[in-house]
């Protein structure tokens, strides 16, 4: 918990900051603007999802660097069975959710089954799934002609909430993914099961825990998630190109979800965390955006920034324990 | 040196402590807390878990610094701020815990960081040659360039003296070094422990067992709630004065009646594991027994238990337990047929350090009360196991890392017991527990057998089997060598069928 609070502080600094420093001689604010802040919450809402999406891998003490192509895979296909297949929404969204799910329980049962290192068999992924995904559009860009207008709005609609803001779905989206992982993790024996497993597998198992089947449902969820934000992505942006959509997303998923307080060693870690992780991670974006000329210095700064909150909390963590 | 020179340097004050204490948040480990430790002599430092042997012994080396008292080496003030401080001082500390690379020869351990060379490289024929002299002082005779992991504990043991000898340290600290030796070993270990007082070496000797005190300590001294509460001769050290020392009571530690048994609830035909593929065991455990199991190191006792338990596969046999047949079994369908392991490695197998004293009591058992946690049923469980097993923790939130050894066991027994086991296997049951905590286990596990529960255990220690069983069966080489009843069990008849002697 008080890592959550850590990280709300951080999160509030940066948000203060910016909004500070981005005002006009005229009296208005890039930042704070109705639209940047409609539009910086449709962001946290797609990138949120993914760092729950990592989080649930993470917990269980291992790592999925396949994200970002399984959101390229998604992303690639919905515009394909639409449009070139003609397939009905209804049809091809559970069909694209589907395919990611396997992708997970394909990684789960290589990890528990032939006990395989959790970051080689993701690693492997990111290369395997966009590879062949490049191969099967010819690197052609996805797009949906006209066969997503209703669909679109998952990814674009929002509820007006005066007449310049609206909530956007997308950030809905995220809360209810919140809201059911946060119910999944603190209220049921699964999740309390998931937690020993990350934080001791052997003893857990010794527990009569099923951890090897937790283990398995971990990654199913986590690529589940990362379809489906693959799928708000490529309906936000209107298309995908296999040899972009989704990289380094990866990267950006388990940044939020360490940066939130979820421990990299297992068995650590609480959604709201990983709301405010992602949250910073998308703010830090934004502000450079607003302030900069460019985004040329994104990477640097968050890679900085996450630098300087792991080494803060060693800090912290080491004061506390010396003084015990 | 003349004689009396010698004389006098072997009775020289090497190391002593004079009024330290040490506390952390709130707790007061240590308090005017005064020792000497004179050349060629061993001080047995001994007290229940908690006492503070551990934070004294990490003063003493350099790991933790004193709030209050000061440490004289040769009569010299001397501050250690740092292990390494203390190491060049010469004064070693060897852990409980081996720490050595597994991957280095044994050569390359004991030269780890004085590492003989020339420029950048490494002279590894003169470390060698060097290394076998070393070894030979503890008597420990490998070849200097077998890998480390590849020793056995008490091998390792002896390489970790050689490598504290080797940095010229002129006092050793030990911390329970027999904890994972067999008792060969042990006899080795001690051997070089008198060879090394012989030499004029200071030894600070930590330990549980009241017999290596009596074997080797020349002086004791008593540490209870981080005081030192005594200080006799080794001579005069008899185990019951000793713990009475320690837990500041008198302990009831009375063999058990035995009960009639009732009716058979788990048995066993053919039981092979992969520790000795070639045997199979039967066994037959009736209600209310307690059955002990005996045998050396590597006699396949702690894989039949786990086997049983279903923690490994076993590759042959029939298990039956109270009516339901078990096969290719996981622990959760023992648990659900009746039958649990208290595990042999606390920390690894038998809790989750990490999460709280009753998440770790209700974890088997939640699933039992449907897909939503439970927390009434978890308060209502942790709230019974605290107070019928007597765990001392301050509140039920508490991290299980943060509790003694002997609350730690408690916990995994509780934990168990909220399943209503029919057999209850135990593996070392009190390895590492101090003696006030061990008396309870043993009491509760009297009384839960009273009830009719069968237990079955594996002990390396003589004593415990001696105490608990009403019948102890003894392995040698994954094979059932043969079986005692209460009426024949004798140390010097369990050893004879551990070791494959035949008795008569």
């Amino acid at each position: 918990m008080k890592k959550v609070f850590g990280i709300a502080g951080l999160l509030f600094a940066v948000v203060v900051f910016t909004a500070v420093m981005s005002g006009q001689p005229d009296g208005s604010n890039t930042f704070l603007s109705a639209y940047n802040l409609e539009n910086l919450a449709q962001r946290i809402g797609m990138f949120g999802i993914l760092s729950v999406a990592a989080a649930f891998v993470i917990v269980t003490g291992g790592i999925d660097l396949s994200i970002g192509s399984v959101v390229c895979v998604a992303g690639c296909l919905l515009p394909w069975l639409l449009r070139d297949l003609g397939w009905s929404p209804f049809l091809a969204l559970p069909a694209v959710l589907l395919l990611s799910a396997a992708i997970g329980l394909w990684h789960g049962l290589l990890v528990v089954g032939l006990r395989l290192q959790p970051f080689v068999v993701t690693l492997c992924g990111l290369l395997l799934y966009r590879g062949l995904m490049r191969e099967f559009t010819k690197d052609q860009i996805m797009g949906f002609g006209d066969t997503a207008e209703g669909l679109r709005f998952l990814a674009t609609g929002r509820v007006p909430v005066t007449d310049a803001f609206g909530i956007p779905v997308t950030a809905i989206a995220l809360l209810v993914v919140a809201a059911l992982t946060a119910l999944l993790w603190n209220k049921t024996v699964a999740g309390r099961h998931l937690f020993a497993t990350g934080r001791n597998e052997e003893a857990a198992r010794f527990s009569g825990v099923a951890t090897g089947r937790l283990t398995v449902l971990a990654y199913v969820a986590c690529s589940l998630l990362a379809g489906f934000a693959g799928v708000l992505f490529v309906l936000y942006v209107n298309s995908a190109q296999a040899s972009s959509a989704g990289s380094f997303y990866e990267l950006y998923a388990i940044a939020g979800a360490v940066l939130g307080g979820v421990a990299l060693r297992g068995g650590e870690g609480t959604v709201i965390g990983v709301l405010l992780g992602a949250a910073l991670m998308q703010v830090l974006a934004n502000a450079i955006n607003l302030l900069g000329d460019s985004n040329r210095l994104e990477f640097a700064v968050v890679g900085a920034v996450i630098l300087a909150g792991a080494a803060a909390d060693e800090g912290v963590r080491r004061l506390f324990s010396r003084r015990r | 040196m003349t004689a009396p020179e010698a004389a006098a340097a072997a009775t020289a004050v090497l190391l002593s402590a004079r009024g330290i204490g040490k506390a952390f948040v709130g707790v007061q480990a240590l308090q005017d807390v005064s020792l000497e430790l004179r050349a060629g002599e061993v001080l047995a430092l001994i007290g229940e878990n908690g006492a503070g042997k551990s934070t004294l012994m990490k003063i003493l080396a350099g790991v933790h610094q004193p709030d209050a008292g000061n440490l004289h080496l040769d009569g010299q003030p001397i501050a250690l701020p740092t292990p390494a401080a203390a190491l060049a001082a010469g004064i070693a500390l060897i852990h409980q815990e081996l720490n050595l690379c597994d991957n280095l020869t044994v050569a390359g351990a004991l030269f780890l960081g004085r590492e003989l060379r020339r420029g950048p490289f490494l002279r590894q024929r003169a470390m060698d040659q060097a290394a076998v002299t070393a070894l030979a002082r503890v008597g420990l005779r490998v070849e200097p360039r077998r890998l480390v992991g590849s020793l056995a504990p008490g091998q390792k043991q002896l390489l970790e003296i050689a490598r504290a000898l080797h940095g010229q340290a002129r006092v050793l600290i030990m911390d329970e070094p027999t904890s994972s030796l067999t008792p060969g070993e042990t006899e080795r270990l001690f051997a070089v422990v008198r060879e090394l007082r012989a030499q004029g070496v200071g030894i600070v000797y930590i330990t549980h067992r009241m017999a290596e005190v009596q074997a080797l300590a020349d002086r004791v001294v008593v540490l209870r709630d981080g005081r030192l509460v005594a200080e006799i001769d080794g001579r005069e050290a008899t185990p019951e004065r000793m713990v009475a020392m320690m837990v500041g009571r008198q302990l009831r530690g009375d063999r058990r009646v035995g009960h009639a048994p009732g009716e058979p609830v788990l048995e066993v035909a053919g039981l092979r594991t992969m520790a000795w593929p070639a045997h199979g065991v039967d066994l037959r455990l009736r209600a209310g027994e307690v059955v002990g199991i005996a045998g050396l190191l590597g006699s396949g006792r702690s894989e039949l238990l786990r086997a049983l338990f279903g923690a490994d596969q076993a590759l042959a046999g029939d298990i039956v337990c109270a009516g339901t047949r078990l096969a290719a079994h996981g622990p959760a369908a023992a648990a659900a047929a009746g039958l649990v392991l208290v595990p042999e490695d606390r920390k690894l197998q038998g809790l989750v350090l990490g999460m709280n004293v009753r998440e770790n009591l209700s974890l088997p058992t939640l699933r039992s009360r449907g897909a939503w946690l439970d927390h009434g049923y978890e308060q209502d469980l942790a709230a019974r196991a605290i107070r019928e097993l007597g765990i001392a923790t301050p509140h039920q939130d508490q991290v299980a890392a943060a509790l003694s050894g002997g609350n730690q066991q408690k916990i995994v027994l509780g934990k168990w017991l909220a399943a209503a086991p029919k057999v209850l296997l135990l593996d070392e049951p009190t390895r590492g527990v101090d003696v006030g905590a061990r008396a309870e286990i043993y009491a509760r596990l009297h009384e839960l057998a009273g009830q009719g529960l069968a237990i079955l255990f594996v002990s390396s220690e003589l004593e415990e089997v001696l105490l608990l069983a009403d019948r102890v069966v003894v392995m040698h080489e994954g094979r059932l060598t043969g079986e005692l009843r209460r009426e024949q069990m004798s140390e010097q008849a369990i050893l004879a069928l551990a070791t494959g002697m035949e008795v008569a």
